[in-house]
């Protein structure tokens, strides 16, 4: 049967999100606890998790999470990464047996720095020559995945049902300002760890529940850019979309939302001055990052969150407060196995970007 | 004369039972097929006149006649088909180049009935327009490739002129001489109540038209007829017609019989003198002269019209359109070798050129493999037919569609392919004051607002099927086709998937 | 009150409104046994040349010249403004030939006058003349007089 990448598999979805705006630490156990409750949602096929802030001690350095087949791929992996890296820390991530979780490929991580002088040689910023690496690998070295690369923060995921997932990874070890955690229903069988989700690339990761109609017009437009989507999955192209609307296009979160859930022509027609002409660009500046279909997202990046639906919500999403938190899910009960008193609890409408950031004094000493 | 060799392809029948001699068909047909005999109280046909345009048919009260194949047939042969024993037979007779109007009558493959649309079933919901909005609000032009902002961080939302199109279709070009006034106003008026384009074609715009600029393409040929100042200032976007997807290679040829008082006035040439564009621009003989070409005309016009390039399909198309797309060009248009035509040499237009589907498909392809084709729309034209067309089109990658032939269909045209001798029965491809009258463009914009009304509606209905809700999600969505009974060679091209796959 | 109108730019020539009103005032209920082998006397008569050709029908005066100069009471103006006929008053003297302006009258088969009544008493309801037209030349509305 053809692997994921090689086929492209919808699937229905289960996320949640939990931000920090204090930047507080919390553990990863509450955020696979979240995910109890909308079990149905996934059907053991996927599951994972990223966060943010767990690795202070490598902050400075692009933590690439990766998945081998076998020791060979691993050693010429790791040949390959010395070529445009310094590898300050290379281990097994440490994970826990449990009859759930099955077939496990070979899981490493590597904290990593790129050479000063290959930046200077080949005229990239680093993060553009992580993005490229990654790719490369991604792309070329069959094998060897790589399913996480930002820095201070890490993905986890697995074949499984989240919750086992979270088991599987220890996450309980883990202390982040800011979780994600997605459960899959792939319609069929992939059975492979690289097609879970969340889907990361540098700092950004995307989980998602949704099946977007527009999938290859996005795809075919960002692949001008060298993006490569080896996955064919929602999330992988929604990553990539906003790597290059905020990263390399410079846009804001509100305004990348505005692109990929853009208002109706009639809204925009409705609206005043400045924002209508803002709307109204990005729309005609971007037309083919037009996201249609059904989707919930849950962007997470360095310091915060955006959570974003189509722009019919054809997805479930809702968002909810208690203090300093603030907690986004596919189902209100997931907040509330989060946190049973979680107030203003409420559905943003389609379209509608909320964006959480970790408060910037907060962020000094993450 | 001598013999004539040719027997008449077509048989009028005349019900005689239900002929009330009322002489209709006579008054009506400029080939004079019919005549009414004092004599033999009765209505008489001469066939070898017919061209089976069927505005007798159309217009009979009684519904008393027919227009049928003769039957009268060629010993059978399949390597010698009719066709081309009766041109030899003209060719003979008249040692001339034979000529032909309209798109290729042969059986080449047409792609878009191979491909078929998906539609959302379980996993994800289809949209119903009836209920929910439905954008097929499309823009054509440049786009830069990076945003800028202000000082103060601001986007700076100013872009490089655009076509506003309410539907992803446009009328294409089709010059006053070629058609006729009405059918111009026709087109014209339609486009303005639409909300899209027409275009002028090569024979300048008559001042009348004028008035419907912003909803108006204006076109610059080799033959430059009517182009000057005013008129590249009164269209929303200007039009370098470099080919036509019926004849790659030529340029235009208006007999001067044709060229009669507001045709000649408008294309700024004598009255009776032939209007014969050169087969190339004598100021294009190569990439860099489009260059110069597309800057001229944007300077003459303040940078404030979009310009677009017109191509035939031909062998090179995708790295033709990707030189184009790095000259300056805003929007490239590409005509396949099934467009329409008002006079073409007919061994040209049955054999030079590539279908659209597989120009579209490359062209597309290349642009994306080298970067470039954000930067520049892309129209398509060459035997789009009907809605499904349009989207599979968009899917396959086109920005938006230009037609003509299914324009001229909605005016009454019945593709009897005898534009060239300007006696059209409809009042479409002729100057005959008597025949020009008979489109009433009252009737005729009319027709074309409900052909494209109808046209958006299915567009919306395919959309929505599918799950999208607006076309640019749509366009280069190629997931969403599949091939047919092509071979792989055809799919790859193509770059979608068999269906089942 | 709605009018038959005809516009000359648009009027081919073609005749067809003469028959579908012949026909529409037949009684018959269908065209080729209704007109087959028969001379025509349709309320309607497309005049003109090789350049130029328009229909004429009654224009329903405000002030009809033919009702006031019937003889016999035949024409009358109906309070929705029609000039009627009624013929079994004709006494076929014509007055009403030679009088109206437009020439929009003219005797019927028999001999004795025939109009337009707009297909008001035929059962039709709308001009057939005007749904027949292929151009569009001849339309039923409502315009101001003047």
């Amino acid at each position: 049967m053809e692997k994921e990448g090689q086929i492209r598999i919808p699937s229905g979805c289960a996320i949640a999100a939990v931000i920090s705006t204090e930047g507080k630490l919390m553990s990863g156990e509450g955020i696979a606890r979240s995910m109890i409750p909308m079990h149905e949602r996934s059907n053991g096929l996927g599951g994972g998790f990223a966060g943010y802030g767990i690795y202070p001690e490598y902050k400075d350095f692009y933590a690439l999470h990766l998945f081998f087949d076998d020791r060979t791929t691993r050693k010429n992996c790791e040949s390959f990464l010395k070529e445009y890296f310094e590898i300050v820390q290379s281990e097994r991530i440490p994970t826990r047996t449990i009859p759930l979780i099955t077939d496990e490929p070979m899981i490493w991580r590597y904290f990593v720095s790129p050479l000063p002088s290959l930046l200077i040689r080949l005229q990239l910023d680093e993060k553009e020559l992580v993005a490229r690496c990654v790719m490369k690998i991604n792309r070329e070295m069959s094998g060897a995945y790589v399913f996480s690369s930002g820095k201070n923060m890490g993905t986890f995921k697995a074949v499984g049902f989240p919750e086992d997932v979270g088991l599987f990874y220890r996450l309980e070890e883990y202390e982040g300002y800011s979780w994600t955690a997605h459960g899959r229903y792939p319609t069929n069988t992939p059975g492979w760890w690289g097609g879970a989700h969340p889907f990361t690339l540098l700092d950004y990761s995307v989980v998602h529940n949704g099946e977007i109609s527009s999938y290859d017009a996005n795809r075919r437009f960002i692949e001008m850019f060298g993006y490569q989507c080896t996955l064919q999955t929602d999330t992988e192209v929604i990553t990539y979309i906003m790597d290059y609307l905020i990263r390399r296009q410079g846009l804001t979160l509100k305004e990348a939302a505005s692109v990929i859930a853009a208002p109706f022509w009639s809204t925009i027609e409705a609206e005043k001055n400045e924002e209508k002409e803002r709307h109204a660009y990005l729309r005609m500046m971007f037309p083919s990052l037009l996201i249609t279909g059904p989707f919930s997202i849950v962007f997470g990046f360095t310091g915060g969150l955006m959570a974003l639906n189509d722009r019919l919500k054809l997805r479930s999403m809702v968002v909810g407060e208690k203090e300093d938190k603030v907690f986004i899910a596919s189902e209100e009960a997931a907040i509330r196995a989060l946190e049973p008193d979680t107030e203003n609890i409420w559905a943003p409408s389609g379209g509608e970007a909320v964006v959480v950031k970790v408060k910037e004094e907060a962020m000094k000493w993450v | 004369m001598g013999i004539d060799y040719i027997v008449p392809e077509f048989e009028v029948v005349r019900n005689e039972q239900r002929c009330i001699h009322c002489r209709v068909c006579e008054r009506q047909c400029a080939n004079e097929v019919h005549s009414y005999s004092e004599e033999a109280g009765m209505m008489l046909s001469d066939e070898t006149r017919c061209v089976n345009c069927q505005r007798c048919v159309s217009l009979c009260p009684t519904r008393a006649l027919k227009i049928v194949k003769n039957p009268c047939s060629f010993r059978e042969n399949a390597n010698w088909q009719p066709d081309l024993i009766k041109e030899v037979y003209r060719q003979a007779s008249t040692g001339g180049v034979l000529l032909s109007s309209m798109g290729t009558p042969k059986p080449y493959p047409v792609y878009w009935d191979r491909i078929l649309i998906n539609a959302s079933q379980v996993t994800n919901p289809s949209i119903d327009p009836l209920r929910e909005p439905m954008e097929t609000k499309v823009f054509l032009g440049k786009r830069p490739e990076k945003i800028s902002r202000d000082p103060e961080g601001n986007l700076i939302t100013k872009l490089p002129p655009q076509i506003t199109l309410s539907m992803p279709v446009m009328f294409s070009a089709m010059s006053y001489g070629s058609i006729s006034y009405n059918a111009h106003a026709s087109l014209a008026r339609a486009s303005t109540k639409l909300g899209i384009l027409y275009n002028t074609g090569e024979g300048g715009l008559h001042e009348d038209f004028y008035r419907y600029g912003p909803n108006t393409i204006v076109q610059v040929a080799s033959g430059r007829f009517g182009v000057h100042e005013g008129y590249l200032e009164a269209g929303a976007a200007i039009e370098i017609k470099m080919g036509q997807g019926a004849k790659p290679g030529i340029g235009g040829h208006l007999p001067g019989a044709k060229i009669v008082g507001d045709v000649s006035r408008t294309r700024m040439i004598p009255e009776g003198t032939d209007a014969i564009s050169p087969a190339p621009h004598h100021d294009i003989y190569s990439i860099e002269d489009l260059r110069q070409l597309v800057y001229s005309l944007k300077e003459a016009t303040n940078y404030e019209k979009p310009v677009i390039v017109k191509v035939a399909a031909v062998h090179n198309i995708a790295a033709i359109a990707s030189g184009i797309a790095r000259s300056g060009a805003d929007i490239i248009a590409i005509d396949g070798f099934r467009g329409g035509t008002g006079a073409a040499p007919t061994r040209i237009r049955d054999n030079v050129g590539i279908p659209i589907e597989l120009a579209l498909a490359s062209v597309d392809r290349r642009l994306r493999d080298e970067g470039i084709r954000g930067n520049v729309s892309l129209v398509v034209g060459g035997s789009i037919r009907c809605a499904s067309d349009v989207v599979k089109a968009i899917a396959l990658g086109a920005d938006a569609c230009y037609i003509a032939t299914a324009a001229l269909l909605a005016l009454g045209c019945h593709l009897c392919r005898t534009c060239h001798s300007g006696k059209c029965n409809w009042g479409i491809a002729t100057q005959r004051p008597d025949l020009v009258k008979r489109l009433n463009p009252d009737i005729g914009s009319e027709r074309l607002v409900n052909l494209m009304n109808a046209w958006r509606h299915e567009i919306m209905e395919l959309m929505g099927g599918m799950g999208i809700n607006s076309i640019e999600a749509l366009k280069g969505n190629r997931l969403m086709l599949r091939g047919v009974g092509l071979s792989g060679k055809e799919l790859e091209i193509l770059g979608i998937s068999h269906a089942g796959e | 009150m709605k009018r038959v109108y005809v516009n000359e730019e648009w009027c081919l020539g073609c005749h067809l409104c003469e028959y579908n009103c012949a026909f529409a005032n037949s009684g018959k209920p269908n065209m080729a046994v209704a007109l087959k082998g028969k001379s025509i006397f349709p309320n309607i008569h497309v005049e003109g040349d090789d350049k130029i050709t328009y229909a004429v029908s009654c224009r329903h005066c405000e002030d009809p010249i033919c009702v006031r100069s019937c003889i016999a009471g035949a024409l009358s103006k109906s309070d929705a403004g029609v000039v009627q006929i009624d013929h079994s008053r004709c006494v076929g003297c014509y007055t009403c030939l030679l009088v109206c302006p437009y020439g929009a009258l003219a005797p019927g088969a028999d001999g004795l006058m025939s109009k337009c009544e707009l297909c008001l008493t035929n059962g039709l309801g709308e001009p057939a003349c005007v749904a027949g037209c292929p151009n569009r030349a001849i339309v039923y509305e409502e315009r101001e007089v003047i």
